[in-house]
């Protein structure tokens, strides 16, 4: 009798388990808020959890860096003068910029607010690429903002609770994200698709991406912010007709251990108020 | 039978919590972020070990309720859709429950070979169950290896809940 009831309480909680993988399909909100609420419960344990294992993996690399200490040493020279050339340019460039957004009169870009969180969870999941960071609603994080470490984009903020947060990750199958490429300016999709190299989607059709090309955010509608580095178009296979374009982002995804939350000034529908009235001004100077 | 005190039945309640304890630390001992090459694809599924081990061997301890809850709170944390590691983890527990009597007799490397082919069963359903949400083939290679690295951690991790088992539990 007991093995009996056992083994149905197996097939039953079978069939709970597909009932809520249903729910979840539809996005049925009472399952988000509800894994929002279990996240934030345990956010303290992971971040307390994942502490001990950084400051680790530090000493450890701490360790390997010893042994390299010269030539290690030699190719940062190099790098920082490489890179003080680019500093001088990008000035250059910086300067130029201003003094011709203010011929055209147009608002300034000024550097957006920004949240550094800490990654608690990366669950590794094959099949799932997200990771869970350590600030909420609470830091001022909304769903929908761009999350980016010093290499690049990282992904997108989807699901925010009071102290945590997951960030989709833009090799994850369901991301999809607006880009540019940077060379040529042609707007594309960048879909992920579990990977470790999402792929160029709707290209303007006889448009082809050359390897090397630089991916930025496009900005398209006030997804992210636009020019944030993504990554590298690396392979380039044809389908029949189409193209399709592989890109290597720049983020090395085993060293995902801060990263930063961009506030985007742009809030969604700008009010039809609002909207007519900057026209006004616009038309009276 | 002689009632037992107080401490005495804490005792025994925190025993018999044991097993499903393991479960809920390995599960976020597997989400802890590990800076190694490519950790990610291949973080190894230390609760699916355990709900295995604890699954023929004290069944009682973790009945399906625990693994169900188990299998949530594994998906409350890797962001996949709500039930799916609920399911995988549920139907390697059914699917021992039925071979149980099967498998409990049998030697260490009887054991480990039933894990790895429990193992591709746990991959198999998840990727059906992907497939069947996304309509996307997912590629199962990156799970396999996951497999591979599970199963070698298989040996590790059965010997050390085995001595919590006769440290812990068999004092009854």
């Amino acid at each position: 009798m007991r093995t009996w009831l056992r083994r149905f309480a197996v097939v039953l909680l079978l069939a709970a388990s597909v009932t809520l993988i249903g729910l979840s399909r539809i996005g049925s909100p009472w399952v988000e808020s509800t894994r929002t609420f279990v996240v934030d419960l345990v956010t303290p344990a992971l971040a307390a959890l994942s502490r001990p294992i950084d400051a680790v993996s530090d000493w450890f690399d701490g360790l390997y860096q010893l042994t390299d200490v010269r030539s290690e040493n030699q190719r940062l020279r190099q790098k920082i003068s490489s890179q003080r050339q680019w500093e001088h340019r990008a000035r250059q460039l910086e300067a130029e910029n201003r003094t011709l957004r203010k011929l055209l009169v147009m608002t300034p870009k000024g550097a957006p607010p920004r949240v550094t969180a800490r990654v608690i969870a990366d669950p590794g999941h094959t099949f799932v690429r997200s990771v869970l960071i350590n600030a909420g609603t609470q830091a001022g994080l909304r769903k929908g903002l761009a999350a980016v470490n010093d290499e690049g984009l990282v992904g997108r903020v989807t699901h925010v609770g009071a102290r945590s947060a997951r960030v989709l990750l833009l090799t994850d199958l369901n991301s999809r994200i607006p880009v540019l490429v940077e060379r040529s300016r042609d707007r594309a999709i960048l879909a992920g698709d579990n990977t470790g190299l999402p792929r160029l989607i709707y290209l303007p059709v006889g448009v082809t991406p050359e390897a090397g090309d630089r991916i930025v955010t496009s900005g398209h509608g006030g997804v992210f912010p636009a020019g944030l580095a993504v990554g590298v178009v690396v392979s380039l296979s044809s389908r029949g007709a189409r193209v399709q374009a592989r890109v290597k982002p720049y983020v090395n995804w085993n060293r995902l251990e801060f990263l930063r939350i961009i506030d985007h000034p742009i809030r969604g529908i700008i009010p039809a108020t609002q909207a007519a009235g900057r026209g006004r001004k616009a038309k009276a100077k | 039978m002689r009632t037992l005190s107080l401490t005495q039945q804490l005792d025994h309640w925190a025993r018999n919590l044991t097993p499903f304890a393991i479960t809920v630390a390995l599960v976020f001992l597997g989400v802890v972020p590990l800076p190694m090459p490519d950790f990610g694809a291949i973080a190894p599924a230390l609760a699916l070990i355990s709900v295995y081990y604890w699954a023929i061997f004290r069944p009682d301890l973790l009945p399906a309720v625990a693994v169900f809850a188990v299998g949530l709170l594994e998906d409350v944390l890797d962001g996949g859709a709500l039930g799916t590691r609920a399911l995988v983890l549920l139907a390697v527990y059914g699917l021992v429950a039925v071979q149980r009597r099967r498998l409990i007799g049998r030697s260490f490397l009887a054991l480990w070979g039933g894990f790895f082919l429990v193992g591709s069963l746990a991959i198999v359903v998840e990727w059906v169950i992907l497939f069947t949400l996304h309509w996307q083939a997912i590629n199962p290679v990156p799970a396999l290896f996951q497999l591979f690295v599970t199963a070698a951690l298989y040996p590790c991790l059965a010997w050390l809940l085995t001595r919590v088992h006769g440290a812990v539990l068999r004092q009854d």
